[in-house]
């Protein structure tokens, strides 16, 4: 039942992905190119989705528990440190650099472009990576 | 019609999957976190595995039932997806978060930390496209 749910909302997530112009890469570069040609759009995707989560979020997580495990897996941490800003900053460089953040990534290989299949490889690495250098 | 119908509506449903997952499974539907929870074979991993799964069919069923046609394959040579995506990896994981489990669930949540994240990531993502697609031309010419 909790594999079932996760294909359907894996399958429901990338619908929301390649619907929402996320899995175009010249659409995510414009959308951060706001001195060039800037593409609006993906203000519209985090505009949607994070209207959902805020109104959602106020009420599920106070649940006893979620509906089919036993308590919610939420992270602990609260501190702003520098692990996760300049996380946030490579991060975020990345994604300027090709446009792909993870789950639009995943989804676009779904278009059998051998550069998304090398983003995709490159990005395990890089996790690998961090979990060495920084494990946690 | 309005234009941004289709990201709107493209951006309530990844925010109907987030809110889906934390009713039924208590999770955070976070890509990132997803990814290397399922590759570093953590227990209870069916799900994550099958998550994924639906990503790459997700858009499938898309383009074929809208009649859409897929995006045109990026221009940008495959050196630079390899740079993206290990940046993107590394950094993803090194600040704990991506544009779902920081942008949408994060802030969703009211979360201080995925807030800083998020206006983080956006900020260096600007600059980096201003970069390369502003400033670095101008240098070089």
């Amino acid at each position: 039942m909790k594999a079932l749910v996760g294909l359907l909302c894996g399958i429901v997530f990338g619908v929301g992905l390649a619907m929402s112009g996320m899995t175009d890469t010249a659409k995510v570069l414009g959308f951060l190119d706001v001195t060039g040609q800037w593409i609006p759009d993906l203000a519209f995707v985090m505009g949607g989705a994070v209207l959902v989560t805020l109104i959602a979020f106020r009420f599920v997580p106070k649940m006893k528990r979620p509906a089919l495990n036993p308590r919610f897996y939420l992270p602990a941490t609260t501190v702003i440190d520098g692990r996760l800003l300049g996380g946030a900053a490579i991060f975020g460089i990345g994604w300027g650099v090709y446009g792909y953040c993870p789950g639009p990534a995943i989804s676009a290989l779904t278009y059998l472009d051998e550069k998304t299949g090398m983003f995709v490889v490159a990005m395990l690495v890089g996790m690998a990576l961090a979990n060495k250098v920084s494990p946690g | 019609m309005f234009a941004y119908t289709t990201p709107l509506i493209g951006g309530l449903l990844i925010g109907a999957a987030s809110v889906a997952l934390m009713f039924l499974l208590g999770r955070i539907a976070g890509i990132a976190g997803i990814v290397w929870g399922a590759v570093s074979a953590q227990p209870d991993n069916a799900w994550r595995w099958l998550f994924i799964v639906g990503l790459v069919v997700g858009p499938v069923l898309y383009h074929l039932l809208a009649g859409v046609p897929n995006p045109p394959p990026s221009p940008l040579p495959w050196w630079q997806a390899v740079a993206g995506g290990l940046l993107v990896g590394f950094g993803v994981r090194m600040g704990s978060g991506c544009t779902s489990g920081h942008g949408v669930c994060g802030i969703g949540r009211l979360s201080p930390r995925s807030l800083a994240a998020t206006i983080t990531f956006m900020a260096t993502g600007i600059a980096t496209v201003y970069l390369i697609r502003h400033l670095l031309p101008e240098v070089l010419v």
